[in-house]
């Protein structure tokens, strides 16, 4: 019986995850009505709930602890909390951008709590609270367009604390990324890509002069060179694609990005013939099952695992992801992959992708440059960090240690992922008023000059 | 924007890899013996059999009283080596086939029935490139001698027979594991002989001292050597078999009748460099294209070597080191054209109805022999079964080709281990490549040539 209901659920929850991400995309086509767009968002909320209840009807059964229970309906109130406020207080934000923020953060707690329970309670609690401070972030953002001035403060910021990481850090996996302040360990790179984001945007909103340039690649070389010096490699290299990116589009000039990426790429053959760890990446991602008892270990069991979950899973509880060093963290994606199967995991890729082209969309549509760099630059810090994960995993690229954001585990990544997403639905909802704005603009306009023309005309 | 498409396509190829590798590569890993998910299957699935080509079944899972699952091979012994045990940490093909054994490919809809109910499912059956003809026939030749036939079929790499011995008997491996790898047991009865075990190549090698011969020496045709039963260079000696004089005679000559006077003195003309990467590229000092656990044959002949160990390695003593199937494989080689192609020993899966799920094809290793120089190998292998050492071959219904050896190995007298590696081409038949070895048996004529012959009589006859 156990059984029946444990392939069931994988197969149900596999074609619920589908359907939803058919949803996310389904939401943009041209001629929709937005009562069909309402009825798929809605649809999209249900599958959140749906793919929820029967994960943990699985995880009750097989661990059989009535805990679970409880724990389960914490999580719906998250999430239930979540919702409700994004469309009552936030009748402007983006649904698409909620649902996307429960889905994942669904799919973290179910896979979390079939690794390891305690690390699962941690990441809820944590959740919990980024939810209280990430909807603050809408209304500030529409009060304090004064940051955009700050930038040398965020500058400071950034370069004081991995400052503070490179040299008092506790190394993890060879890597120093994290400082323990009264007890709890934090991450402050995980923060900083997010004031470094706004100190980019805030130096090139307005002036992109050469002196400017110069100025704000120094600071950003100092932040990169002090993640190298902490052989933090994956924040260093989110860090250095951001910069590019963002330097490119203020600038609009492809040579600062094609000399960008050229100068990257001579550090990187730099870095492979200076650092062994550098070394050991790559040679565990070309070649992993020649070093397989060492440096390939890793990289084969995810690889193992991946490839014996197969399309479809082997079910919660079924395979034995816990044999992937860090599964909870870097390599969750193959722990998803072995148990919900490959088909789940595509479709995880796609509202990762859903996610991203949102930021680039709302990028795009900003007329503040201010804004429009800093959606830009939290788009690309979320896009290539989801690539660099998941490439890593699936030996696309060699493995650079960094999480999946929202689904990782991580007080950090969890927290400062929340706020990312917050930022963006505020700067989502403030183009969504900017637009009701326009309109009305225009309609008085128009009224206006209706009238006027009306006086005009009347006397003839 | 450009920048979004850039990340899309990222993007899109990350998926496509994922994709790529759930299709084709993830077989590779799964089929890794590190990784041990694979026995999470077996509570799932019950192990499929292993069959050999034509029929016969090799291995098959069956139930005692009490419903518990056993491995049940069906001729014991005759097939320990090249089928395995599927326990104790699994080797041979119950190993290379784990994960294949462990997938079951029935009809859909009763699979996910049978997955809902918790039942389990049939696995797919392995069938392998194994005759059961030959095998019985080697495992009979080779007795109660220790030793290996390794038996290949040169165009398509088919591994058709492979017999070790000692050997063991795989439906008791998990009862008397402590037994078999007792650290006094140095009969080592677990070891693939065919695969795994070094012997000195003794005269087989001269084919390789042949090769770097003519390769230095365009005029290898007009080679002569008189042959007075023995070979002296710096204090030195080399003898003939018995001492016999071979008096005059060609390369061809040197070759049929196994001369060591002759190779002794070819040695010490050759260059040791050269020579050694002639070796290299023929697959010494590398690992065997072969999932069955090998190991590396070894030739480390140096500049600036002794004349005695120029003239020992020239005729297959010294340090040389060799595998049965290594052997196989380059006669192989030779049989087919220069061109190697990858051995192996599953041919197809299929599931429980006897639809095909996996086809393995055959495959090209690479080009050992370029035209000449198979040209002049075969005619001088067929040369040995016309008026050399290999006579016993000659006159049948199958023209064969090969060379013997008999290669000392130790110093208290016991006699050679015999070797002869060779191939026989027939009327409607494909053409079959075979290594034997027999240990401490005495000459490769004696010893191992009637094993061959009884195999290639066997095969062409019926």
């Amino acid at each position: 019986m156990a059984n029946l209901i444990i392939e069931t659920a994988k197969y149900l929850m596999l074609f619920l995850f589908a359907y939803y991400t058919c949803g996310s995309f389904a939401v943009y086509k041209k001629n929709i009505s937005p009562k069909k767009r309402e009825q798929i968002l809605n649809r999209q909320c249900a599958a959140i709930y749906l793919i929820h209840l029967l994960a943990y009807s699985v995880i009750y059964l097989v661990t059989d602890d009535i805990g679970m229970v409880l724990f389960y309906f914490v999580q719906v109130m998250l999430f239930t909390v979540i919702q409700t406020c994004y469309v009552f207080l936030y009748g402007n934000s983006s649904r698409l951008l909620t649902n996307h923020l429960c889905m994942l953060l669904a799919v973290g707690f179910i896979i979390l709590t079939r690794l390891n329970l305690q690390q699962a309670i941690k990441q809820v609690v944590i959740a919990a609270v980024s939810v209280l401070f990430s909807l603050l972030v809408p209304v500030l953002i529409k009060r304090v367009g004064f940051i955009r001035r700050l930038y040398w403060l965020f500058a400071a910021l950034g370069i004081i604390g991995l400052l503070v990481v490179a040299v008092l850090g506790s190394a993890t996996y060879g890597a120093k990324i994290s400082l323990s302040i009264a007890g709890i360990s934090v991450q402050p790179s995980e923060f900083i890509k997010i004031a470094f984001v706004f100190f980019v945007a805030g130096i090139l909103h307005t002036d992109t002069s050469f002196p400017r340039v110069c100025a704000a690649t120094a600071v950003a070389a100092v932040h990169i060179l002090l993640l190298v010096l902490s052989k933090d490699l994956g924040a260093a290299l989110i860090f250095f694609i951001t910069y590019l990116v963002m330097l490119y589009v203020a600038t609009g000039k492809l040579f600062y990005f094609i000399g960008g990426f050229l100068a990257g790429a001579a550090a990187s053959v730099a870095a492979y013939r200076l650092f062994a760890h550098v070394r050991v990446r790559v040679l565990a991602w070309s070649a992993p099952l020649t070093v397989i008892d060492n440096e390939g270990y890793q990289i084969c069991q995810s690889l193992f695992a991946i490839g014996t979950g197969g399309w479809f899973g082997m079910g919660l509880y079924q395979g034995s992801p816990n044999k992937i060093p860090v599964v909870t963290q870097d390599f969750i994606f193959s722990a998803i992959s072995e148990e919900l199967g490959g088909g789940f995991a595509l479709c995880l890729i796609m509202v990762c992708i859903s996610c991203f082209l949102m930021f680039l969309n709302i990028a795009m549509q900003m007329k503040d440059r201010f804004y429009k760099l800093t959606a830009l630059g939290l788009g690309t810090v979320y896009g290539f960090q989801v690539i660099l994960t998941i490439g890593g995993v699936i030996k696309l690229i060699p493995s650079t240690g960094v999480t999946l954001p929202l689904i990782s585990y991580g007080g950090s990544s969890c927290f400062s992922s929340m706020i990312l997403f917050a930022i963006i639905q505020g700067l989502y909802i403030l183009r969504q008023e900017g637009e009701a704005n326009d309109k009305k603009r225009i309609r008085t306009k128009t009224k206006k000059r209706k009238q006027e023309n009306g006086r005009r005309t009347s006397p003839q | 924007m450009v920048i979004t498409y850039l990340f899309l396509a990222v993007f899109v190829c990350m998926m496509g890899y994922f994709t790529y590798f759930q299709m084709f590569l993830s077989e590779d890993f799964i089929n890794n013996p590190y990784n041990t998910r694979q026995d999470t299957f077996e509570k799932r699935v019950i192990r499929g059999e292993i069959r050999s080509e034509d029929g016969y079944t090799l291995a098959e899972t069956k139930s005692d009283e009490d419903g518990q699952e056993y491995r049940y091979y069906p001729y014991g012994e005759m097939f320990a080596h090249a089928v395995g045990y599927a326990s104790n940490g699994k080797a041979g093909i119950e190993s290379m086939a784990n994960f294949n054994l462990l997938r079951s490919h029935t009809f859909y809809p009763e699979r996910l029935l049978n997955e809902l109910k918790g039942e389990k499912n049939e696995g797919d059956h392995v069938v392998t490139t194994l005759n059961f003809k030959l095998q019985q026939t080697a495992y009979e030749a080779l007795g109660s001698r220790n030793g290996a036939v390794v038996v290949i079929e040169p165009s398509t790499g088919k591994i058709r027979a492979m017999v070790s011995k000692p050997d063991f008997n795989p439906n008791r491996v998990e009862e008397e594991w402590e037994e078999l790898t007792a650290e006094d047991n140095d009969s080592s009865v677990l070891l693939n002989r065919a695969t795994q075990g070094l012997y000195p190549p003794g005269s087989v090698f001269k084919l390789f001292t042949t090769l770097e011969y003519i390769h230095e020496n365009p005029g290898y045709d007009n080679y002569q050597f008189d042959c007075g039963g023995s070979f002296t260079s710096d204090g030195a000696v080399i003898h003939c078999y018995q001492n016999k004089r071979h008096g005059e005679e060609t390369l061809q000559d040197s070759f049929a009748e196994s001369c060591n006077a002759s190779y002794s003195s070819i040695g010490l003309s050759l260059d040791p460099d050269q020579f050694a990467e002639l070796c290299d590229s023929l697959l010494f000092n590398k690992d065997l294209p072969t999932r069955y656990e090998s190991s590396k044959s070894v030739f480390s002949l140096k500049e600036g070597a002794g004349a005695s160990e120029i003239m020992e390695t020239a005729i297959g003593q010294g340090k040389t080191l060799v595998t049965p199937l290594h052997m196989a494989l380059v006669t192989c080689a030779v049989a087919n054209d220069g061109i190697l192609m990858a051995p192996y020993v599953v041919d197809h899966t299929e599931n429980r109805d006897g639809a095909v799920v996996k086809k393995y094809s055959p495959a090209e290793y690479g080009v050992l022999f370029q035209e000449e120089d198979t040209q002049v190998l075969s005619d001088y292998m067929e040369a040995v079964v016309a008026y050399g050492t290999g006579k016993e071959l000659s006159g049948q219904s199958y023209s064969a080709a090969g060379k013997t050896g008999s290669a000392e190995f130790s110093v208290s007298g016991e006699p050679a281990h015999s070797w002869f590696i060779g191939y026989a081409q027939g009327e409607g038949k494909e053409t079959i490549a075979i290594a034997v070895v027999v240990e401490a048996s005495g000459t490769g004529s004696k010893y191992a040539v009637p094993i061959a012959k009884n195999i290639f009589d066997v095969y062409f006859l019926e």
